[in-house]
C-alpha cells in the first residue's frame, strides 16, 4: 500500500507520519509537496499536524487553497482513505470534507498531554482494528482544537455514525467531546489527537499503532476481494 | 482604486475566549463598566474599482476565505476613490 503525507508550509507532524508508515507498518510512503497537483498512484492520502502558515487567518484557511488541494478532493471522491491530524483535522473542515469548525480551546491555552478518547465507531476503515468503545491513550497538542458544528450538524454526525472517536474528559470544549469525526462514506477521517505518536510503548502508549494496521487491513481486504 | 473595509467577526453563538481574556484585563485597568468585548479581524482590500465584478469579487474572496460560514460573518463598506 502507498500512503502520501502533504508536506505544507508549517507542517511539523509529517516526518512522524511518514515513520509511522514506514516502520510502523512497513509500508512504501513519500512525502508530497503542498505544491503538486497530482496524487496519482498513491492508496491513502495523510495530512500532518503543524502550523500550516503559520495559523495566518484561521488554522488550515490558507493551506485550503494550495495547489495539492484538488487533488486530495478527488482521493476523498474516489473513496481512498484520508486522513487529517490536528492541523489536518483543521483543513479538512476548510475545504469542506469534514463539516464544523475547530475554534480555540475553551480555556485559552494550548493543551499537550496524553489523554484517554473511547473508540465511537470501530467500523470504519480507521478503526477496524479497534474494539467496540475501546479506550485508548493518544497524545493530543493543540490551541484550536475545540470542536463547534451546530446542533442539526451534530444531530446528522450521531445519525450517521460518523463520530469516531469522543474525549473520556472535557478538554477544550469541544461540542459533545468530539475528538474525531468522519466524513458520511467514512473514508475521511479528521482526529485532533495525534496516533503517528503513539505508536511505541516506549514513548508512553502505543494504542496509535491500530489506525494504520485498520488502514492497511482494510486495503488489503478490498485488494483482494 | 477602490478602498474595501472588510469587517469579520464570530458569530453570537461562537465562543470567544481570546475576547474573554482582553475583557479580564479590561476589568483589571478599572473598568468594570464593560459589559463584553469581541474580538474580529479586520482586512483593507485595495482594488480597481471600475472592474464591474467588484462586489461578488469581494463577496466571493469573503466566503472563499477571509471569513469561515460555519463560525463567522462578515460586512464589507467600500471608500470612494478621492477618501483613499
Amino acid at each position: 500500500m502507498k500512503f502520501a503525507v502533504v508536506v505544507f508550509p508549517g507542517s511539523n507532524c509529517d516526518k512522524d507520519l511518514y515513520f509511522a508508515i514506514k516502520d510502523g507498518i512497513n509500508e512504501e510512503v513519500e512525502l508530497v509537496n503542498f505544491q503538486e497537483t497530482s496524487l496519482s498512484g498513491f492508496d491513502a492520502v495523510l495530512i500532518p499536524g503543524g502550523f500550516s502558515y503559520g495559523d495566518y487567518l484561521r488554522s488550515g484557511a490558507i493551506a485550503g487553497h494550495a495547489p495539492i488541494i484538488p487533488a486530495i478532493k478527488q482521493m476523498a471522491a474516489e473513496g481512498k482513505p484520508v486522513l487529517g491530524i490536528c492541523n489536518g483535522f483543521q483543513i479538512l473542515t476548510e475545504i469542506g470534507l469534514l463539516p464544523g469548525a475547530l475554534i480555540k480551546n475553551n480555556h485559552n491555552r494550548f493543551i499537550c498531554e496524553t489523554v484517554s478518547l473511547q473508540v465511537i465507531n470501530n467500523q470504519t476503515q480507521f478503526t477496524s482494528e479497534y474494539s467496540a468503545n475501546q479506550v485508548i491513550d493518544i497524545p493530543v497538542a493543540h490551541g484550536e482544537g475545540n470542536y463547534y458544528c451546530d446542533e442539526q450538524t451534530l444531530n446528522e454526525l450521531k445519525q450517521n455514525d460518523q463520530i469516531a472517536f469522543k474525549y473520556q474528559s472535557d478538554i477544550n470544549g469541544s461540542v459533545d467531546q468530539i475528538a474525531g469525526i468522519t466524513n458520511k462514506e467514512k473514508n475521511v477521517l479528521g482526529m485532533m489527537p495525534h496516533p503517528e505518536r503513539a505508536l511505541e510503548t516506549l514513548v508512553g502508549s502505543d494504542d496509535g499503532l491500530k489506525m494504520f494496521q485498520s488502514i492497511l487491513k482494510n486495503h488489503m481486504d478490498r485488494v483482494n476481494q | 482604486m477602490t478602498l474595501v473595509k472588510v469587517y469579520v467577526t464570530y458569530k453570537k453563538s461562537i465562543l470567544d475566549p481570546q475576547g474573554e481574556a482582553v475583557k479580564k484585563a479590561v476589568h483589571g485597568m478599572g473598568f468594570n463598566d464593560v459589559q463584553d468585548i469581541r474580538m474580529g479581524k479586520y482586512f483593507e482590500i485595495t482594488v480597481d474599482g471600475d472592474s464591474p465584478t467588484v462586489k461578488e469579487d469581494i463577496e466571493k474572496i469573503c466566503d472563499d476565505l477571509l471569513a469561515n460560514p460555519n463560525m463567522e460573518t462578515y460586512r464589507y463598506e467600500f471608500v470612494q476613490s478621492e477618501e483613499v
